[in-house]
């Protein structure tokens, strides 16, 4: 796959690197320090870092004015983008006002539903989907248009991600919904949390067998259990989410202060065998609210030290 | 139909504080239909209300009436003569039927009395569910005949969503994804390929996006 933009992330999955990404969520407030400091943590760890946008429907600070604060720092800096939110003026709107900021990469999301948040009362938007929203990027990308057909002065340069779901229902459309998202424009997909490798690895399998895997950079989502509680909770309340008996049984095996330090040794364990999973072009590590442990988990699994992508 | 669900009587209690002379008006097509606002519920509201008054030593009159329909001109003619003896009205029709009760007498003082939800269909008796938000641009001969913007609740036309977990939408277990539906359908058509084709942004300018709606047809006008 050639380079179409100037994407750090792009220029490393280009030369065949195992890209790592991670992630960090904006604060509930107007203080910056917090995500400068969780990127302070994270920087020379990782190729590029998501900043997610107002995930689980929480109101936060901006996704836009983070991944400008750390476009500032140096680190690069992948704008997520929810459908939920804006309409179509506002989406253009912010991929170039993103643009403008030299931000490279986006990834377009359809956004938890607003009824788990804090304005459950409000509307919600979706005048478009996250595959549309794919192709409208593209299309100001690559045509140099809006949407509506009127010349854009000045291209947005992006490089295009989405999420994909290995693990949510119905299965059989799983990686058809992954071609589709290809044929909407995407160019790198990070997957929900991977606990269940076997699933997985069947899911890349279908990839595989479609050639996909060819057309997009796939990059492994996972992230570390904190607790047997933080497990069972995503087993059983977090929608799409699949987490095997076996991994709560794991960390039940080990006295209570030691299931953190055995759930990063999961983490660590599923990257070394996903690395042998032909198509997985890299990793998208979520260490949600434990971002301190990222440089560790990457330097366990052998993904350190990082490629320098300029 | 479009479906509708009776007002808590205490809201109704608080918007007719101020009035003596009251008519319940019912209407006997959707809201009888899905038992919000048809004679029955008029029955029930009017007494509530003589009830309330009497308990509060009020000397009100409530009258009740049920028309064919209040969405229509010709049937609001029927209360012509006699709404002049009311200083309120309570409309059991949906939104439609109480705005068009209003047009038509712009010196009565018109009080809904149901919460107009959507259009949809009755399930089983006490079960009404929405099917249709009249967005103008009809997509289902694309989707297995199941509608995506009534039923999906991010409506997502390239879906399912990743919340999607056995059948079931992640806002809520008892509700169910509208895009597993889609797909089921699909499959039993044997109309599965049909899912990967990408689903084009959507004109919403014939949704409420556009402003108010209308409908004309002047071959058919007088």
């Amino acid at each position: 796959m050639s380079m179409k933009t100037p994407s750090k992330l792009e220029k490393i999955l280009s030369e065949g690197h195992l890209a790592v990404t991670s992630e960090c969520g904006p604060p509930r407030g107007a203080n910056p320090e917090h995500i400068i400091k969780k990127a302070e943590l994270i920087k020379n760890h990782v190729d590029a870092v998501n900043i997610t946008d107002n995930q689980t429907s929480m109101t936060r600070l901006c996704s836009l004015a983070a991944c400008i604060r750390l476009k500032l720092m140096g680190l690069e800096p992948v704008l997520q983008m929810v459908t939920r939110d804006r309409n179509r003026i506002a989406l253009q709107s912010d991929i170039l006002g993103a643009a403008s900021f030299d931000i490279y990469n986006v990834l377009c999301l359809s956004g938890d539903h607003n009824s788990f948040g804090d304005c459950a009362q409000g509307q919600n938007v979706h005048d478009i989907d996250s595959m549309q929203l794919a192709q409208m990027v593209r299309h100001m990308r690559d045509e140099g248009k809006f949407i509506s057909g009127d010349d854009l002065d000045g291209r947005p340069q992006m490089f295009v991600g989405a999420a994909a779901n290995p693990f949510a229902d119905p299965f059989e459309i799983r990686v058809p919904r992954l071609a589709k998202k290809v044929a909407a424009g995407v160019e790198f997909i990070q997957t929900q949390c991977i606990y269940n490798l076997e699933k997985f690895e069947e899911w890349m399998k279908g990839v595989r067998d479609r050639g996909l895997h060819e057309k997009c950079y796939i990059l492994a989502g996972l992230t570390p259990m904190k607790s047997v509680g933080m497990a069972k909770y995503m087993q059983k309340r977090v929608p799409g989410m699949d987490v095997p008996d076996e991994i709560i049984t794991r960390l039940q095996g080990v006295e209570k202060g030691k299931q953190a330090e055995e759930g990063i040794k999961i983490c660590v364990e599923s990257i070394q065998r996903l690395k042998e999973c032909e198509g997985v072009a890299g990793f998208h590590v979520m260490a949600i609210e434990w971002e301190e442990k990222v440089p560790e988990i990457v330097e366990a699994a052998g993904l350190y030290p990082r490629p320098n992508g300029n | 139909m479009i479906v509708a669900d009776r007002k808590p009587v205490e809201e109704i209690i608080e918007y007719l504080k101020d009035h003596q002379n009251i008519l319940v008006l019912g209407c006997n097509e959707c809201v009888t239909v899905c038992e919000a606002g048809g004679k029955k519920e008029v029955q029930v509201l009017a007494s509530a209300l003589r009830m309330n008054a009497q308990k509060n030593g009020n000397e009100v009159k409530i009258d009740e009436l049920t028309l064919e329909r209040q969405c229509d001109h010709e049937y609001l003619e029927e209360i012509r003569d006699i709404i002049d003896q009311y200083d309120a009205v309570v409309s059991l029709a949906c939104g439609v039927g109480i705005q068009f009760t209003a047009e038509q007498y712009p010196n009565s003082m018109i009080y809904p009395g149901v919460n107009t939800c959507f259009m949809g269909a009755t399930e089983k008796r006490g079960l009404w569910v929405e099917r249709c938000q009249g967005c103008g641009q009809c997509v289902l001969a694309t989707t297995g005949s199941v509608c995506p913007v009534s039923r999906c609740a991010k409506r997502l036309f390239n879906g399912p969503c990743g919340g999607s977990t056995s059948g079931k939408c992640e806002i809520n277990p008892e509700v169910e994804c509208a895009w597993q539906l889609i797909v089921d359908r699909l499959k039993a058509l044997n109309k599965l390929d049909e899912y990967e084709k990408l689903s084009p942004i959507k004109d919403w300018s014939t949704d409420r996006a556009g402003g108010p709606r209308k409908v004309v047809r002047e071959d058919v006008q007088q």
